[in-house]
């Protein structure tokens, strides 16, 4: 158990290793292969009216014309070392973990991450805890009472709800509950829990439940198929023939097995979740994560994008860690080593 | 009781299944009686019925698919017509079941004496504490050694044998008076299957239960059963003590399937003697005598077999019943002349 964790461990950092070379080449290898200069770089962050001098200092000041790999290093060491940043005036330390210096805003992106990872954070749990209890509950109900109108209308919704992207389900809950009937916020907002939890569940409603309508709708397809075929198991059969009453047989039998799955895909889709949930936030204006990835990418801020970037991969390698070591919790069978 | 009902007593039991090709008669008509420490074998080919009638007996067939008629009686009370509810209460604790593979019939998830607890507890009032004892007091008895230990193991840590033990320890947990066993050595090696017979056998004797083994193994018949009744396509086609129907049996489905059953006294060249033809679909069961197309004696019925259904008579002395249109005289004189010689001469 124990090596298994600290293999899996030293496997997350070579992921995030690999994730952090592939992230740094495509903001930093891909402009110079185009044909950018380190000149024609900085131009982008001093303006173009600035002149060569300015340009220049930039030019230092990003590093911008050492060697690639002396870049890239600066950059990891940074995140353990922290890194001294040249803003022209002064020189500014940036602690560890220094995940570098907002071109445009000339802040550290750390601190701005962990201002921002608290919306995102509400809105993927608060989301995930709704459309799990859902999804489940509806995709166990389909199952049982499988061709029955229930059944039909549930899946029916459910294909709809996989279909249709969030951009168009949050605009339609904003127009309607928002702008019509005036029930929260218009166009969105956010408090934070410590603040007022009331407003912030209020403020989070709705982009809730346009998230939590597009995943449990994946769930309770998913559900209904493992219900479907562990109901058939002679498992199942043999609890009944103890006695047991038919809701023990269904949860504590039936969907026990049926779990492990929807687990699995629990497990990553909150990771891949707490990296940003752009198209919510967007939709929302909530100042997540994923609100600041777009901002960097519209702006060409790379430390931001890269950031979000790394927070992200961090999120879904832990998650996988996570989930992993849960499959041996919830079947016995599988033995971790 | 108002009526002289043996401890299990099956009348008419009919399970039909509704099916997109047309219904299926899984089981047609069949009665039989059983008393405490009796033992009553089921034989007959897949797709016969056999286990549709032990989970009838239960009553596990889902309501909404599977018609089942007739009635069974258990202790003075009858099943087919009473509430869900009722029946349910009646699982585990008056009848329990062991099933062919414990491999695939125990939750692969929960430990083996969390499973006989549960058994336990369902119709027990206990704690935890006394249902996990009477849990390893049960494996024990069943012959699993290291039962406090063995306790808490997973079913895929138990040997195919010793799995089968704790699925027999889980069954009589309840101290059930009907213990029904569908195929329970199929699943086990040779060496393993003599010692859970013996078992079984043992175990009978101690709770004084009634016996149902459903197999297709002759072998494991003779070795347990009081009584046999014979299977084809849903219906009883010979039924009798165990000695008469091995010894005199009068069907010609019996007759090839004492046929087709391999010994070991034989030599290693002789070929088993196979039944002709295929097991009938159950939607489209022939006419007549429903073994007609596949009975090599079928032309001395002059055309009845073709035709008409034949009834279950009496047929050489006692209880023996068989459903075939040959006179029993005939039959027996078939039996001793023509079949059991070539058996013999194997």
């Amino acid at each position: 158990m124990l090596t298994f964790i600290i293999r899996r461990l030293i496997g997350a950092v070579l992921t995030l290793l690999v994730v952090s070379m592939i992230t740094f080449g495509i903001f930093y290898l891909i402009p110079r292969w185009a044909g950018g200069s380190a000149e024609s770089l900085a131009t982008r962050y001093v303006g173009r009216t600035a002149n060569p001098e300015q340009v220049q200092a930039a030019v230092k000041a990003l590093g911008l014309d050492q060697p690639i790999y002396l870049q890239y290093w600066n950059w990891v060491k940074s995140i353990f070392a922290g890194a001294d940043f040249n803003t022209g005036t002064s020189i500014e330390h940036c602690p560890a973990p220094c995940l570098g210096y907002s071109f445009i805003g000339r802040n550290p992106v750390w601190p701005d991450l962990l201002d921002r990872l608290p919306v995102t954070t509400s809105l993927a749990f608060g989301a995930a805890i709704i459309w799990l209890i859902s999804g489940v509950a509806i995709g166990v109900l389909s199952a049982l009472r499988r061709g029955s109108f229930f059944d039909r209308a549930a899946m029916g919704v459910a294909l709809g709800g996989v279909s249709l992207p969030i951009f168009w389900t949050g605009i339609i809950c904003l127009v309607i509950f928002s702008y019509g009937l005036g029930w929260t916020a218009p166009g969105g907002a956010y408090t934070p829990i410590e603040q007022n939890p009331g407003l912030w569940a209020y403020d989070l409603i709705l982009p809730w439940i346009t998230l939590a309508l597009l995943f449990s709708a994946a769930y309770a397809r998913l559900t209904r198929a493992g219900m479907l075929e562990t109901m058939g198991e002679d498992f199942i059969r043999t609890a009944r023939a103890k006695g047991l009453e038919e809701h023990t047989v269904v949860t504590r039998h039936g969907l026990r097995a049926a779990l492990t799955p929807i687990v699995t895909i629990f497990g990553l889709d909150v990771g891949l979740l707490l990296g940003g949930a752009i198209l919510t936030e967007s939709t929302f204006s909530l100042p997540g994560l994923g609100k600041y990835a777009i901002d960097g990418i519209v702006a060409n801020d790379m430390p931001k994008v890269m950031g979000v970037t790394l927070l992200a991969a961090f999120f879904v390698v832990i998650a996988n860690l996570i989930v992993d070591l849960l499959y041996a919790v919830i079947d016995p069978r599988v033995r971790l080593g | 009781m108002s009526e002289d009902h043996s401890f299990l007593d099956v009348r008419d039991l009919r399970i039909h299944f509704r099916t997109d090709d047309g219904l299926v008669r899984s089981v047609d008509g069949l009665s039989f009686r059983l008393e405490r420490g009796r033992t009553l074998g089921i034989v007959g080919e897949s797709g016969s019925g056999k286990s549709v009638t032990s989970l009838g007996i239960l009553g596990l067939h889902n309501k909404r698919n599977a018609q089942v008629s007739g009635e069974i009686w258990l202790e003075g009370a009858e099943l087919v017509n009473s509430p869900p509810e009722a029946v349910r209460k009646l699982r585990g604790r008056k009848m329990a079941m062991i099933f062919q593979d414990p491999l695939s019939a125990m939750h692969p998830y929960y430990t083996v004496g969390k499973q006989i607890i549960e058994a336990y507890r369902v119709h027990n009032n206990v704690s935890k504490a006394v249902a996990r004892k009477h849990a390893i007091d049960m494996l024990g008895r069943v012959g699993i050694p290291q039962p406090a230990r063995r306790v808490d193991d997973y079913p895929h840590q138990f040997s195919g044998g010793m799995r089968q033990r704790a699925m027999i320890a889980m069954a009589l947990s309840c101290d059930p008076e009907l213990l029904i066993a569908d195929e329970p050595t199929t699943a086990l090696d040779v060496t393993v299957q003599a010692q859970i017979l013996d078992l079984m056998r043992t175990l009978q004797h101690e709770f004084n239960s009634a016996l149902i083994i459903i197999t297709h193994d002759l072998g494991v018949v003779a070795e347990l059963s009081d009584e046999v009744l014979v299977m084809y396509g849903g219906r009883c086609v010979e039924f009798g003590p165990a000695t008469t129907v091995f010894d005199r049996p009068e069907h010609p489905y019996t007759w090839g399937l004492l046929g087709s059953m391999p010994r070991l006294d034989r030599g290693v060249t002789d070929r088993l003697l196979p039944i002709a033809g295929t097991p009938p679909s159950m939607i489209n069961l022939p006419s007549g005598c429903h073994f007609h197309p596949r009975c090599a004696y079928e032309p001395r019925t002059g055309g009845l077999g073709r035709t008409v259904p034949p009834e279950l008579n009496r047929a050489g002395g006692g209880s023996h019943l068989v459903r075939c249109h040959l006179p029993s005289d005939e039959r027996q004189r078939i039996w001793s002349q023509e079949v059991k010689p070539k058996l013999e001469a194997q």
